[in-house]
């Protein structure tokens, strides 16, 4: 495993943010807006992807700007995990990108200079904090990310939205400034702050060190990754337009949230010293209970983008526990799950934004019928919640078959039974809101209303991701394989 | 002439301050453009002291030639080139202001205000080179009469606020004198080098340890320390702009500087960490004032007070690197001064900006503002995104600082309490951001008619909110070059 | 005899110090604050005068008979510096003057309560 140096890791993070620039620029040209966001999210996944290669032949792409502090850079490293998160969100925002255009035209929605603008931002701290080499360059993209989408939760500006944006800094920055003092400790505790995979801590940390260390990542990320109790600013967040919940409240700022303990567990502090602490025991079952909790939460749901947001939760969970059971299966499957989740329910939340715009409905009471209205809508629907369940030939199938034999060959196998309940309270959960759109009359009949294409190619095409990657795990964008190297880096006498 | 550098710096800021004076009464404009090219002068002064400070170390100027101990000595070293470029740089930003808006003054009434205001900068900048502790005081008294002038501008009750600052500058400023006559009494000596050298002798004579706190205490009157601070919320409240961000931007970090040279350079660490209580009684009354004014904070209503309060606990993060008297948490306190002055500098000329131009104070009424006055609020979220502290702004890395240094000396309760404060600097400030950004309501008829700053005023808004971020990405180059050599010795 | 000098005149100091400073933070009247203030600054002008004094010694100009025995000689640093703060108490002074002139024109009383109700606040 080398580094070279090279400028493609600051040119994806630099893309979006002449594109903040400009489409605060272009504010009174919505074309021209609109195009920036397109060519920016094209040239940046264009610049994510070219680095895939490098990174699967273990060549690192690597850069390091100037000191932030003294001896400590701001620096990026494009490894396995962190290109797994680029390529999945640069992939996302382009077609976000087409359907948040949609979307916004659909409702004539005010302000969209400031909702494009904060968008770019945002995925620019996204990628950055995934080719971030140390936890501080981390922590600078983490907090931007944070303030970034404040704006757009509360973009309707309603009192509800305000209220939403509140508890959502309340949470987030509390979150924020517990992980800030994990970082400075942890620097306190090495002297570095440079990731490296199975941990930088001297050998000499005492227990009380780590144990505090530990917690103090897991309830700082906790946050972010809504673990409960620390996840109800999530649900909140769904005041949101749609395509920010989609984007951003399915992928890009709660899978910072695990994508940091993803750092903390394998490449801070390191899974041997955390097997050793019992830190794994706590996380798994933090996780777990939140993994029932949430889905049994969703259940009491009517409210569409609602029942989403805390299946979110719950599927976040999943990545979480896979991390905490520390073998190679169960890493496999939780980098993959970060991954598939994403296309999953990104295609949802398109399908319930995409009913919003034509029906103005949110209700999943009042969907029936739906489905004979909007049938590719609702198909694509289906295809995403059979796999959220765990069913092939969908994307999450595979991960969360290597959740469950992760937990299984482990010895594990109380989480690896959790897991499966939990694919049958997906089921539960979502596929009423299946039978409901096909199977039941509607109210009215008014033949067939699809949404616009600008936001039903995207619907097909996510919905055609999620089929992809269930059928082959490891193609165009080369997850599984990523996902794997990445793993034996971590497993490199581990396990 | 480069050696005359350390004396150029204030000696240049009143040689113009008294142009700028005569030339007043004739022509108002004229003055304000001497007042700035006087400033302006003085920064490129600082630059120039200060590269050369780095290229060949600290320089000593001594009045008439008379050797130090005997004679006047200007030093300029690392701590000091970095305190006169904050004084004179930031000065310089503040006085691109207009003047009506900045000093609450018609022009033909104000001939005499830039006089003032470069006196201010003089006795700011005599404040921080001079040699000797005597100097010191009567730079910090000049300062202190400007300050009283300057803040009377502000109408009636202004002046009620800068006579009470009057009284309470003027017993720190005493305690101040009665330590140094203590300290003198003691060694016979007021040169800050020839005090280093002669205190070991007498450390653990009482009048040295009672010389020691009381020039400490009134010093901390004057930067406001928590609890001495009851004089600024008032007096930057009702001050005119610019001069309520010179004196919560600039003036009370000089303060605090001083209150740094004192320990380091003028009483030795090993006295005032290792024989008397000072740092930790700074460190905790800071902690408590942190806090304290926070919360203080949040409650107000009136931007300016709600700024006012936030100074007094920012200055109490600078009091806090003092009290943990670490290498790493006193660069957070030195790098603080220059942080806080850059954001809350700003932030009181967007104040001063808003008020004269919409009428509006209350926070209340900021609703719709962004929509309005994009690039003012812009800066305002800039600023107050470095007063919680979020990065890449500056205020992020005197925060890191701070928080190495408290892990660092074991501290854990300051620790908590920087974090608790930066939630609590984030309710107050995103208060302001979540109004500014609502859509306008009906009411607010005064919001939906204005538009932009003008450029004039606009233009140190954004200057000194973007120096936060610059600040920022360099905090290495100011921290490795200015400060720690400084604290090396700890 | 020379300690109980000592002691007499430290102790008039400080009772004149805290007199200067009851009147400074105790009375509610500006005038009074300002009375207040000079004799507490004129308090520390005494002690640092008392402290540049020396038994038996004169007026700080040599004088041939007496050689240039430092111990023969007042202090003369302290009186320069002390000049000095006088000068910076004369126009703390003068500006406290001005500001509670400014203070009466608007508030038309000199008394803090009433300056304060005044106020509004």
């Amino acid at each position: 495993m080398s580094g070279f140096s090279s400028f493609l890791p600051i040119a994806a993070i630099i893309v979006s943010l002449i594109a903040f620039v400009l489409i605060i620029l272009f504010d009174k040209k919505p074309n021209a807006r609109e195009a920036v966001t397109i060519i920016a999210a094209i040239s940046k996944f264009g610049i994510v992807f070219s680095m895939v290669g490098y990174v699967l032949d273990g060549r690192y792409p690597q850069m390091r700007l100037f000191s932030l502090s003294p001896g400590i850079d701001l620096a990026l490293r494009v490894d396995e995990a962190g290109i797994i998160f680029a390529l999945l969100a640069s992939l996302l925002w382009i077609v976000t990108s087409f359907y948040s255009i949609g979307y916004m035209r659909g409702l004539s929605e005010t302000r969209q200079t400031r909702f494009f603008a904060s968008f770019a931002l945002c995925l620019s701290s996204t990628i950055g904090l995934a080719f971030s080499a140390n936890l501080l360059t981390f922590y600078l993209f983490y907090e931007i990310l944070t303030i970034a989408t404040y704006p757009l939760v509360t973009h309707k500006g309603t009192p509800e939205s305000i209220k939403a944006g509140r508890k959502y800094l309340a949470y987030l920055l509390t979150g924020g400034v517990i992980l800030l003092v994990a970082i400075v400790y942890t620097y306190q505790i090495s002297g570095t702050l440079d990731f490296k995979p199975g941990g930088i801590l001297p050998a000499g940390a005492s227990f009380a060190e780590l144990a505090v260390l530990f917690s103090l990542f897991l309830v700082g990320f906790g946050f972010k990754a809504a673990i409960i109790p620390l996840h109800s600013w999530l649900p909140s967040a769904m005041v949101a337009p749609t395509p920010v919940s989609a984007l951003l409240h399915a992928v890009a700022v709660v899978k910072a949230g695990v994508f940091g303990l993803v750092r903390a567990t394998g490449f801070v502090i390191g899974p041997e010293v955390l097997a050793d602490i019992g830190a794994g025991g706590v996380m798994a079952i933090l996780a777990s209970v939140t993994i029932v909790i949430a889905s049994l939460l969703a259940f009491r749901q009517d409210n569409l983008k609602l029942r989403l947001a805390y299946s979110t939760v719950a599927h976040l969970s999943y990545i979480v526990l896979g991390l905490a059971l520390f073998s190679d299966y169960a890493w496999n499957g939780a980098l993959l799950h970060i991954v598939n989740h994403g296309v999953m329910k990104i295609t949802l939340f398109f399908c319930a934004g995409a009913i919003y715009v034509k029906t103005h409905l949110t209700n999943i009471s009042d969907l029936d019928g739906i489905g004979r209205k909007m049938p590719l809508t609702m198909s694509a629907f289906t295809i995403a919640t059979m796999g959220l369940a765990g069913m092939p030939p969908v994307a999450g199938f595979v991960s969360k078959f290597l959740l469950v034999e992760g937990a299984f060959a482990d010895g594990r196998a109380v989480f690896g039974v959790v897991l499966l309940i939990s694919g049958l309270l997906n089921a539960g959960y979502f596929f009423p809101i299946v039978y409901r759109a096909f199977f039941k009359s509607p109210s009215d009949n008014t033949g067939k209303n699809e949404a616009p294409a600008l936001m039903l190619i995207p619907i097909m095409v996510t919905a055609g991701l999620s089929l992809l990657f269930g059928l082959f795990p490891d193609g165009i964008f080369h997850f599984f394989n990523l996902a794997q190297n990445a793993v034996s880096q971590l497993a490199g006498g581990i396990w | 002439m480069i050696e005359h550098l350390p004396a150029l710096i204030p000696i240049t800021l009143i040689l113009f301050a008294f142009i700028a004076g005569v030339l007043g009464v004739m022509q108002f404009k004229l003055s304000r453009n001497v007042a700035m090219l006087g400033a302006l002068a003085a920064f490129v002064l600082s630059v120039t002291g200060t590269i050369q400070v780095l290229q060949t170390g600290p320089m000593h100027y001594s009045f008439g030639s008379w050797p130090p101990p005997y004679g006047i000595e200007f030093v300029l070293d690392t701590l000091s080139a970095f305190m006169v470029l904050v004084i004179t740089g930031i000065g310089s930003i503040l006085l691109m202001f207009p003047t009506k808006p900045g000093f609450m003054i018609d022009e033909q009434k104000g001939a005499t205000v830039y006089t003032v205001v470069l006196m201010l900068m003089a006795g700011l900048c005599g404040m921080v080179l001079a040699g000797d502790l005597f100097n010191l005081y009567v730079f910090l008294e000049i300062s202190s009469l400007s300050t009283f002038a300057l803040i009377s501008l502000g109408g009636g009750k202004a002046a009620v606020a800068s006579f009470r600052y009057l009284i309470m500058a003027s017993i720190g400023g005493c305690f101040y004198l009665l330590g140094v006559g203590f300290i003198y009494f003691s060694v016979g000596s007021v040169n800050m080098a020839d005090v280093l050298q002669l205190l070991p002798a007498v450390y653990d004579s009482p009048s040295v340890i009672g010389g020691a706190i009381l020039m400490v205490t009134g010093l901390c009157v004057k930067m406001a320390l928590f609890p001495l601070h009851t004089w600024l919320p008032d007096s930057d409240t009702y001050a005119p702009p610019v001069v309520a961000a010179f004196s919560a931007a600039v003036q009370i970090e000089v303060s605090a500087y001083v209150i740094i040279r004192l320990i380091l350079n003028v009483f030795s660490p090993e006295f005032i960490i290792g024989l008397t209580p000072i740092t930790d009684i700074i460190a905790w009354i800071s902690a408590a004032g942190i806090i304290i004014a926070s919360i203080l904070a949040v409650a107000q209503q009136n931007f300016r007070r709600m700024l006012a309060y936030s100074s007094v606990a920012q200055i109490a993060y600078v009091g806090l690197g003092i009290g943990l008297a670490n290498p790493l948490g006193i660069v957070g306190g030195i790098f603080h001064i220059m942080a806080h002055s850059l954001m809350k500098g700003s932030l009181f000329l967007i104040a001063g900006g808003i008020r004269h131009h919409t009428g509006i104070w209350n926070i209340n009424d900021f609703q719709g503002l962004g929509r309005r006055m994009p690039w003012t609020i812009g800066a305002f979220t800039i600023a107050a995104m470095g007063m919680i502290g979020i990065p890449p702004t500056a205020g992020f890395f005197s925060k890191w600082y701070l928080l190495l240094g408290s892990i660092e000396g074991d501290q854990w309760v300051f620790v908590a309490v920087i974090l608790i404060s930066s939630l609590l600097n984030a309710v107050y400030f995103f208060r302001i951001i979540e109004k500014a950004f609502s859509p306008p309501a009906e009411s607010t008829a005064s919001v939906n008619k204005t538009g932009e700053l003008p450029k004039r005023m606009l233009a140190p808004i954004l200057i000194l909110a973007i120096g936060t971020l610059i600040v920022g990405a360099l905090n290495v180059l100011v921290v490795n070059e200015l400060i720690m050599p400084v604290v090396e010795g700890l | 005899m020379g300690d109980l000098t000592f002691h007499y005149s430290y102790i008039m100091i400080i009772i004149l110090l805290v007199i200067g400073l009851w009147g400074m933070l105790g009375k509610r009247n500006l005038i009074k604050k300002i009375i207040g203030l000079n004799i507490f600054q004129t308090s520390i002008f005494l002690f640092f005068i008392k402290g540049a004094l020396k038994e038996g010694a004169t007026v700080p100009v040599i004088d041939p008979e007496l050689g240039l025995e430092a111990a023969s000689y007042f202090n003369p640093l302290p009186h320069v510096m002390i000049l000095t703060a006088i000068v910076v108490s004369v126009a703390t002074t003068g500006v406290a003057l001005a500001l509670m002139l400014t203070i009466y024109r608007n508030y038309s009383s000199l008394e803090e309560g009433d300056i304060l109700e005044r106020m509004g606040k």
